[in-house]
């Protein structure tokens, strides 16, 4: 009785706060938009029946999505600032844990801490300290015309290479704490093995460190990548008009359109594209999980 | 082992960049001016403004309420979550209970946010502080149970067979045996969903009616129009606060850590 | 035999403890425990010993109740507690990762038990005192477990298991993570205390020589069988098994077959070239039977001449010595290539040693020296 208590609570808690809601956008995105409130038909009467369930539910939103290009370009344009921003991640991020591992001992935990103190402050805060770095009358700006790099001021803010720098400075810690484990348990003694054999610190780089970290760059890129696709807040701060990601679309969809359907229909589509991701990265982590075994 | 001048290099450019922004951030908070770019000098003003600003106030109070209730709940939940996935063995849904679990790690907010208003528009539900608790206990519980269930993972299960021999019952033994022991897990678990609700924009802003404005939602209206003084004092108490209390559990913790291990080694020499 | 010795096994109207009956146990298709019957007597020290895998562990933590039967009965005097929670069974166990509370000090470890009990609060203090007193831990009891070392922590986990008097005490391998030393000294306490306490005590372990040390039976144990259960003198001098006689000890198998030559007389052939060998036994073997020849290193004899009147012997060249300290024991090989080994206690401290590699000797043994054991 107590086992079942115990499962049960927690099991009906997600059932009717994570599945059914998610069924419900999946129906919603099946109806079609009207313009009473709510601004949907509901397509549902059990005393129909099933089959006239399924025969009432179409494909209309899905179809709309593909005819205007606003949809497919923000689709697009999420999967290319995503892909984009998880590479210049990689490349600032594996550095700085790579200096992290090789650091000594004493100073590790510190320069733990160090990465994982911006994960509790403050998401919308982290990008809004980069509004007042980036704008025109900006600290960058600033400090530029000063040195004499530039004689104009740049624009950088509501840019896309202001969505590129939000991305990466806040996903930043994503892809340092994996790569960094990766690295931390690596066995020193294997570089030395390999520069004994005859390799450069270079060529022992490539050969045996890189593909030792791989899980963790794996890791890493994933937890960069999937969160970023949906990414609402940066684009909406950083970004300018001309800035185009599914996370924006899908938020103005709901709350200036109103067109709820349409809006269900955007977001049945992106988890649709994340599934990918999100199973290899479960795969990733289990293989990882089954190696340490 | 000794650094090379690439690491050096490569750590201090990281940390001025993960720093740096914040650090700009807390100085222009001292501004005198009222222009977010121009250094006037220096002053505490805009605190004293921020003090008096009754709707971030009040903003705070909503956010704060919102993240004590639904982290507390979030833990409760996601730590029989924990015990259901590491202990229970097989059950009838379990593949579905642990995707559910893990799922909203990953899922985008604005479908978490659009789903849950969807949902309780669907059943009637008045939208304010209550529909933001339901929301951020869901998807923090996840969370929770991550933290839980990997401390559950290396946790020694003769202790909870000892107990049981020496005459508990099953739920005397998860209160007086597992549960103290697991505690610092559950409090980070606790720590993480308290940080993940204060936090949250997207998932607020769909489930809030208008009855409930929370602190992120006013800061993300403020901040919309362009920098403010007001949110420079605002952010810097929050990344002081944060910062603070990571710097003293950290100390806590490397204290304990270090006590204990002194400890083992004066038992084990004294032998 | 004194009439006062230790031995209710012996005694047909002896009631046991514990009765196992037809117990059997599976873990999906594997069988861990198949068809066991035995009996536990009251103040026994029973040992259950056997290789990883032998289903020794599954016996206990059946006893404890955290496994439940597959098929059979277990009664605790009497009862059948094959649906008794282990919360609710007269039985403690001390587990083999001691699984003392790290957030309790050792005074609360071992009251934990008496607390779920709900002693009234001066008892309880008499009784932990008791067993603190017990176990040479008076100065430790407001320590938390890792303040202590491996051998304290040891003997808390036993007084915490022993406060509750239970009527059955199970040991999982209790000295398994001590060193050497110090396992042979607790080796002596958990005797000692078990006499003092007069409780049963069941123990699981892999370490042949603590099981032939502690206990008054022995149960050896493979792939979820019982294969001898004796004291240990008899497991030792009489196996009923190859596989007990080669698990236990050092041991010369010698292949061949009976021939009856006599009341409990028997000529083993097992060579061509040589002539057969005498045993004694009362194992009823018939004509041409393959058998076996156990005999301990210990009781051959190793000479440079061939001893006369010997009943057994076999010449052959040494080809290694194991020098222990204590004894020697040298590693014989016969014309065949057999190797035979011979042990020899160095009971001289100045002595050379009679021989070297490459020697002739000759080796003997008498009648009675070997068990015959059925292949």
């Amino acid at each position: 009785m107590r086992r079942f208590l115990l499962i049960a609570v927690p099991y009906a808690w997600l059932l009717v706060l994570f599945l059914v809601p998610f069924l419900i956008v999946l129906k919603i995105s099946l109806s079609d938009a009207a313009l009473a409130r709510p601004p949907y038909t509901p397509h549902f009467e059990w005393a129909e029946g099933v089959w006239a369930f399924f025969s009432q539910l179409d494909f209309e939103n899905f179809v709309f999505l593909t005819s205007d290009s606003l949809y497919w370009k923000a689709y697009l344009g999420s999967l290319q600032i995503a892909l984009i921003s998880t590479v210049f991640t990689l490349l600032i991020g594996y550095p700085i844990a790579y200096g992290m591992a090789r650091a000594p001992e004493e100073w590790r935990p510190t320069l733990m801490m160090l990465v994982i103190l911006p994960f509790w402050t403050s998401f919308l805060i982290r990008v809004y300290a980069w509004m007042g770095i980036l704008s025109k009358e900006g600290f960058l700006n600033q400090f530029l015309l000063w040195s004499g790099i530039i004689n104009e001021p740049l624009v950088i803010l509501n840019t896309n290479t202001a969505v590129y720098i939000g991305i990466v400075y806040t996903y930043l810690p994503f892809m340092i704490l994996p790569v960094y484990a990766a690295l931390d348990r690596m066995d020193g003694s294997l570089i030395e093995a390999a520069e004994d054999l005859g390799c450069s610190r270079l060529t022992a780089f490539w050969l045996v460190t890189i593909p030792l970290s791989r899980n963790g760059i794996v890791a890493g890129c994933f937890l960069v990548f999937i969160p970023a696709m949906g990414e609402f807040v940066i684009p909406s701060l950083l970004g300018g008009s001309r800035t185009l990601m599914i996370g924006k679309v899908l938020w103005e969809e709901f709350f200036s359109n109103r067109d709820w359907p349409v809006a269900s229909a955007v977001a049945v589509v992106l988890l649709l594209i994340l599934i990918v991701p999100i199973m290899l990265f479960q795969r990733n982590q289990q293989k990882q999980a089954e190696a340490e075994q | 082992m000794r650094l090379s001048w690439f690491n050096v290099v490569s750590l201090t450019f990281g940390f001025v960049f993960l720093y740096l922004p914040m650090i700009i951030l807390v100085i222009y908070s001292f501004n005198k001016s009222k222009l977010v770019t121009v250094w006037a000098g220096f002053s505490t003003k805009w605190y004293g403004e921020l003090l008096q600003n009754e709707a971030f106030l009040n903003a705070a109070w909503v956010t704060l309420k919102v993240a004590v209730i639904s982290s507390t709940f979030a833990t409760i939940l996601g730590t029989m979550a924990a015990y259901v996935l590491v202990r229970s063995g097989r059950f009838f849904g379990r593949t579905l209970f642990s995707g559910m679990i893990y799922a909203p790690l990953v899922m985008p907010e604005v479908i978490t946010g659009l789903s849950l208003l969807l949902l309780f528009i669907g059943i009637g539900m008045d939208r304010g502080v209550m529909t933001v608790v339901l929301a951020h206990t869901t998807f923090s519980m996840c969370y929770v149970s991550v933290v839980v269930s990997s401390r559950l993972f290396t946790f020694d299960q003769s202790l909870e067979e000892a107990a049981l021999d020496l005459g508990c019952s099953p739920a005397q033994a998860f209160r007086l045996v597992t549960l103290p022991i697991i505690a610092p897990a559950v409090i980070s678990g606790w720590l993480l969903a308290f940080t993940l609700s204060l936090d949250d924009l997207v998932i607020a802003t769909f489930t809030t009616g208008p009855s409930a404005t929370t602190l992120p939602i006013k800061i993300y209206s403020a901040v919309r129009l362009g920098v403010s003084p007001e949110i420079n004092a605002l952010s810097t108490l929050m990344i002081a606060v944060v910062t603070i209390g990571v710097i003293l559990a950290s100390l806590v913790s490397k204290r304990n850590v270090a006590n204990k291990r002194r400890e083992e080694l004066a038992a084990v020499r004294a032998e | 035999m004194a009439a006062n010795e230790f031995a209710p096994w012996e005694d047909p109207q002896a009631k046991p403890l514990i009765r196992f009956r037809n117990v059997t146990k599976r873990f999906g298709e594997f069988t861990a425990i198949d068809n066991i019957t035995l009996d536990i007597y009251a103040q026994e020290f029973f040992a259950l010993l056997g290789p990883s895998g032998c289903g020794k562990t599954t016996m206990m933590r059946m006893l404890a109740g955290f496994e439940n039967l597959t098929e059979g009965v277990i009664e605790l005097d009497g009862v059948d507690v094959g649906n008794v929670a282990p919360n609710k069974r007269a039985v403690n166990m001390m587990f083999q990762s001691y699984a003392l509370f790290p957030h309790l000090t050792v005074w609360e470890n071992i009251a934990f038990g008496l607390r779920r009990a709900k002693m009234p609060a001066a008892d309880l203090t008499n009784r932990v005192e008791e067993m603190l007193k017990l176990t040479r831990l008076e100065r430790f009891s407001s320590r938390k477990p890792h303040q202590i070392s491996g051998g304290q922590r040891q003997r808390v986990a036993l007084a915490r298991s022993l406060a509750k008097a239970p009527k059955l005490l199970l040991l999982d391998e209790p000295l398994g993570a001590l060193d050497k030393k110090l396992r042979q000294e607790t080796q002596f306490e958990l005797m000692d205390i078990q006499e003092k306490t007069g409780t049963t005590f069941v123990i699981v372990t892999h370490d042949q020589e603590e099981a032939m040390t502690v206990a008054s039976r022995v149960a050896v144990m493979d792939e979820g069988n019982l294969m001898q259960v004796a004291t240990p003198d008899r497991i030792y001098e009489n196996p009923n098994s190859v596989y007990v006689a080669d698990f236990i000890g050092d041991v010369n198998l010698i292949k061949g077959t009976a021939k009856s030559i006599g009341e409990g007389q028997y000529q083993i052939n097992w060579m061509e070239s040589l002539p057969p060998l005498n045993a004694k036994s009362s194992l009823p073997l018939s004509d041409g039977q393959s058998c076996h020849l156990a005999i301990r290193p210990e009781k051959v004899a190793i000479n440079a001449e061939k001893p006369e009147g010997a009943v057994n012997a076999v010449q052959g060249k040494v080809l290694d010595i194991a020098y222990l300290g204590n004894l020697s024991t040298y590693y014989v090989q016969l014309a065949d290539g057999t190797i035979i080994k011979a042990q020899t206690a160095n009971t001289r401290r100045i002595s050379r040693r009679s021989f070297t590699w490459e020697d002739p000797v000759w080796l003997s043994w008498t009648a009675t020296a070997g068990v015959l054991l059925e292949s």
